[in-house]
C-alpha cells in the first residue's frame, strides 16, 4: 500500500487483486450468500479504496483500514435496501466472527508490529509463539534467564497489541 | 474480475503522506479567513483595539478558541480515516476548558457582589452567541467540504468536532470585534456560540458527511 500511494503501479495492481479476492468471502458471508450482491460490493469497495487511498496512515494497521472501508459500504447497502440485514439465524455467528479472510495482511502489520520491538525481544516472540518453544528453551537460546525471558515477552506482547490498535481503545 | 484492478492502477497517481491534513487546512483556512473579513467588514474591529492589546484578556479571548479549536482539527485529522479514534485528542480539551472555567470561576468570587453581573453579562451577552455561530459557518462549510472528500465512518462525531473546530474559528474571528473583558462572559457565551455549532455539526454529520 505505501508504494501504491507513493506511485508504483504494478504493486498497487497486485494489491487490488489481492483484496479483491479477501474480499468476496466477507461479503458473501454477510449477505447471505447473494454472490451477485457481493461481486458489486466487492468493486465498491475497490473504488472506495482507490478515490479515499489519502486516508491510510502508514502507521496504523492496513488491515483495519480496508475493512473499515468494507464494513462502511456493507452499512451502505443496508441502509439502500432500507432494513436489516437478512442473516439466517444460524449462521449469525459469522457476523461476530473476526475477519479471518484478513490472514496475509494481518501477517504483514504483524510482521511490521514485530520489526519495532527491540531485537532480543523480537526473537524471543518468535521463538515461543511462532516457533512454540518452551520459555526454558527460547531463554536458553538468548542466554538470559527464564524469568527475564517471561518478562521481556509479555512486554513485547503487550507492546505489539498496543502497535496494532488503531488508535487508543481497541475496536471490540 | 480484475478488469477493475488494471482501471484503478492505470489511474493511480502519487497521494502525499500529509493529504488529510493538507485538505482539512485547505477547507477550515479559507473558512476562517473569509470569517475574519466578514467579521471586520460588517461588525469592525474593536474601536480601542490598540489599548485592548495591551490586556492579557485580549489575547486570552483569541487563545481560548483557538486552542478548541486546534485541538479539535488534530481529532478530526485522525477521524477522517476509516477505522482511526480520536479519544486520546479529545482528552486535550480538558485542559482550554479547565483553565479558562477557573479563571471564570475565580474572577467571579473575587469580585464584589455588584458587579459580578456586569462580568457575566458584559454588554453583549444577547447577541454573543448568536454572531459566535455565525462567524463559525463558513468555517463549518470549508471543513464539511474537506471531510467529503476524506472517509470518516463515525459520522455524528466527526460532525460534532468538526462543529467544534468551526465554532473556536469563529469565535476566534469574533473576539477582533467583541470589546468584552470578563472571563466570565467568555467562558460563558463565547461556549455557548461554540457549542451551537458542535450541536450543528453533530446534525449535520450523519447527512452530509457520508461517502460514496
Amino acid at each position: 500500500m505505501l508504494a501504491s500511494l507513493a506511485g508504483d503501479a504494478p504493486a498497487y495492481r497486485t494489491l487490488l487483486e489481492f483484496l479483491e479476492r479477501e474480499l468476496a468471502p466477507f461479503f458473501r458471508r454477510r449477505l447471505a450468500d447473494d454472490a451477485a450482491e457481493a461481486a458489486d460490493l466487492v468493486q465498491e469497495t475497490l473504488i472506495a479504496i482507490h478515490t479515499r487511498r489519502g486516508t491510510y496512515d502508514s502507521s496504523q494497521p492496513f488491515t483495519a483500514w480496508t475493512y473499515a472501508i468494507a464494513r462502511h459500504k456493507l452499512v451502505d447497502h443496508y441502509r439502500r435496501r432500507g432494513r436489516a440485514p437478512t442473516i439466517p439465524l444460524d449462521n449469525a455467528g459469522d457476523l461476530l466472527a473476526a475477519d479471518e479472510t484478513a490472514g496475509a495482511e494481518a501477517r504483514h502489520d504483524v510482521e511490521n508490529a514485530l520489526g519495532r520491538l527491540p531485537p532480543a525481544t523480537q526473537s524471543l516472540i518468535r521463538d515461543i509463539k511462532l516457533r512454540e518453544l518452551s520459555h526454558a528453551e527460547a531463554a536458553r537460546l538468548r542466554g538470559m534467564s527464564e524469568t527475564a525471558a517471561k518478562v521481556a515477552v509479555h512486554r513485547g506482547m503487550k507492546k505489539l497489541v498496543e502497535f496494532l490498535r488503531p488508535q487508543r481503545g481497541a475496536p471490540p | 474480475m480484475s478488469e477493475l484492478a488494471r482501471e484503478l492502477s492505470a489511474r493511480l497517481v502519487p497521494v502525499r503522506p500529509s493529504f488529510v491534513q493538507r485538505r482539512l487546512l485547505a477547507g477550515s483556512g479559507v473558512g476562517a479567513l473569509i470569517s475574519i473579513a466578514l467579521v471586520l467588514a460588517l461588525l469592525g474591529p474593536r474601536p480601542d483595539m490598540n489599548k485592548a492589546m495591551a490586556t492579557a484578556m485580549f489575547w486570552l479571548k483569541l487563545a481560548y478558541p483557538l486552542s478548541l479549536a486546534v485541538v479539535a482539527g488534530l481529532a478530526a485529522e485522525r477521524l477522517a480515516r476509516p477505522a482511526a479514534r480520536a479519544r486520546g485528542r479529545i482528552a486535550w480539551l480538558a485542559m482550554p476548558l479547565l483553565a479558562v472555567g477557573a479563571l471564570a470561576v475565580g474572577q467571579f468570587l473575587a469580585a464584589s457582589p455588584a458587579s459580578r453581573e456586569a462580568l457575566v453579562m458584559g454588554g453583549s451577552a444577547r447577541l454573543c452567541p448568536f454572531l459566535v455561530f455565525a462567524a463559525a459557518l463558513p468555517p463549518l462549510l470549508g471543513l464539511v467540504w474537506a471531510m467529503r472528500g476524506l472517509a470518516p465512518t463515525r459520522l455524528a462525531e466527526t460532525g460534532a468536532i468538526i462543529g467544534l473546530a468551526a465554532g473556536g474559528t469563529g469565535a476566534f474571528a469574533y473576539a477582533w470585534h467583541c470589546t468584552e473583558w470578563g472571563a466570565p462572559f467568555l467562558a460563558l457565551w463565547y461556549s455557548l456560540g461554540i457549542l451551537a455549532a458542535v450541536m450543528l455539526g453533530a446534525l449535520l454529520g450523519p447527512l452530509l458527511l457520508r461517502w460514496k
